[in-house]
């Protein structure tokens, strides 16, 4: 752990300026990831600066075209118990609350969410290679215990997953990341965000260095009558997801008119195969249809030894999600399956 | 975790002065940017009742109230707390009268070695004023960010359960 020095900054252009003049900088808002990977020597900022009392990142409001802002340094909690959200994106609400614990949902940010790093062991454990921590090292797990590991999108030199539960909602519903940095402003789409490891595994997705996520964005439909989200996991509670499943429906009578499925815990990013969801769009909404999905987005799934079952685990969790959705009251806390 | 800096100290090691307000009493600190909420809690103002277990936000004994709500004081810095509120498991008793939920935790032998029990106190406390569980279902599901080793588990919602069901707590 090194030390640091730390700064508050009273506008969203300050702060950019203060990370722009600092190359070691990193902003902080709940912490809860960042000063675990400090303790485990895995950063190694030279100031941190504390973007909470930013007001512009820290309001949920309406937005003019029908849908939600949500702002990066708003609490993962605050935002899935808020009014809007619970009512209008329960899917996302579900996903939120089947991620970490009561404690650590209050403290981390939305922003913060989409920036945690993987839990692959090998990339905590600094007695091995790994190309994430250090890019040309290797990487073990792919002849090591990687049950948790990835089975899509993985490559040569990494088959980490990223662990949200949140962004996989977020994907699913098709939500749209706000950043500013020194030349200004821009927005990508959420499926934008992440990126696949490919030789590159030191980077988890495209945000530069010393640009801020200052709000995520949800578009008007947020599949408030037929969503599930399904986390199955080693721990009935309080664990990262194994395979987790975000599914929205809507639907004319049993007929699907629109599917979005996403999957976690399977890739280095959620996981949506257009494919599949296209498959779905004007078929009735039963097992058969959404086994026939789930092979679809299961396609060239590849396993490395100990994960090999997660490829049949994630077909099972996409027709169970599917049918879940059908139901949503059916849905237990923590995102268990439902009896 | 190594215990020795790996890289050379970076950036400035000003101390900053900051105030809490803990336990209903106003308490001004020195203290370097790095130091945790848990760290300084337990050796700056030697308010040694909140317990470091894992220090990495897993196992949740160092559960604190601040500002109202949970949090993990392990990954909480200080200096961002400069003005909070903090409750912790010293400042829940009314004088010589046990808390409801320290009463319960008491009835219902809800603890062994008792290393969890600040932490499962404090994360109750934030649970029954958060609100969001109705079930014994709900309750576990929000209390599972602290970790009973010992096993205590049943007693620990058998306990916060005698509370919520009795509607009598701060």
């Amino acid at each position: 752990m090194n030390n640091f020095d730390y700064q508050q900054a009273s506008d969203v252009a300050g702060t950019i300026k203060l990370a722009c003049d600092n190359s070691q900088a990193k902003f902080i808002a709940g912490g809860t990831n960042l000063l675990d990977l400090w303790k485990y020597n895995l950063v190694h900022p030279s100031l941190l600066i504390d973007i909470n009392h930013l007001s512009e990142l820290s309001e949920i409001r309406g937005r003019s075209d029908g849908g939600l802002r949500l702002g990066a340094a708003v609490r993962n909690a605050d935002t899935a118990y808020h009014p809007s959200v619970e009512t209008r994106y329960p899917l996302l609400s579900r996903a939120i609350l089947a991620g970490a614990s009561a404690q650590i949902r209050n403290m981390a940010s939305n922003g913060g969410n989409l920036l945690q790093r993987t839990r692959c062991y090998y990339f905590y454990d600094h007695q091995v290679p790994c190309n994430k921590r250090n890019p040309g090292s290797g990487c073990p797990a792919k002849e090591g215990y990687n049950r948790m590991h990835a089975i899509l999108g993985a490559s040569e030199d990494c088959i980490a997953v990223f662990p949200s539960d949140m962004c996989v909602a977020l994907a699913a519903l098709e939500a749209t990341v706000n950043i500013v940095c020194k030349a200004g402003k821009r927005t990508l789409a959420f499926a934008d965000f992440h990126r696949l490891p490919g030789d590159r595994p030191d980077l988890d997705n495209h945000l530069k260095p010393d640009e801020l996520i200052t709000s995520i964005d949800l578009p008007e439909k947020g599949f408030p009558l037929n969503y599930s989200y399904l986390k199955l996991r080693d721990r009935h509670s309080y664990a990262f997801a194994l395979v987790s499943v975000a599914t929205a429906l809507e639907l004319e009578g049993d007929i699907i008119t629109e599917a979005r499925i996403a999957l976690g815990g399977v890739a280095h990013k959620p996981w949506r195969s257009a494919e599949a969801e296209e498959f779905l769009r004007g078929k009735p909404a039963n097992k058969e249809n959404f086994s026939t999905a789930a092979e679809i987005i299961l396609k060239g799934a590849k396993g490395y030894g100990y994960n090999d079952f997660k490829i049949k685990l994630a077909k099972n969790a996409v027709v169970r999600n599917g049918m879940m959705a059908l139901n949503p009251a059916s849905q237990l806390p923590g995102a268990q399956p439902s009896a | 975790m190594q215990t020795e800096p790996q890289k050379s100290r970076q950036g400035t090691s000003d101390t900053r002065s900051i105030t809490f307000r803990i336990n209903g009493e106003d308490r001004n600190i020195v203290i370097r940017p790095w130091v945790s909420l848990l760290d300084c809690l337990r050796d700056h103002l030697d308010l040694t009742g909140t317990k470091k277990g894992c220090d990495h936000g897993q196992c949740g004994a160092c559960t604190v109230i601040c500002d109202g709500k949970r949090v993990l004081s392990c990954l909480t810095l200080a200096v961002m707390k400069d003005g909070a509120e903090i409750t912790t498991i010293e400042g829940i008793a009314n004088g010589n009268e046990l808390h409801p939920l320290q009463q319960a935790f008491i009835d219902h032998d809800a603890f062994q070695c008792g290393y969890c029990t600040p932490g499962q106190i404090c994360s109750a406390i934030g649970l029954l004023k958060e609100g969001k569980a109705n079930t014994r279902e709900e309750v576990k599901e929000l209390m599972s960010g602290n970790l009973c080793r010992c096993g205590a588990n049943v007693g620990i919602i058998d306990a916060v359960m005698q509370v919520k069901n009795g509607g009598s707590y701060e």
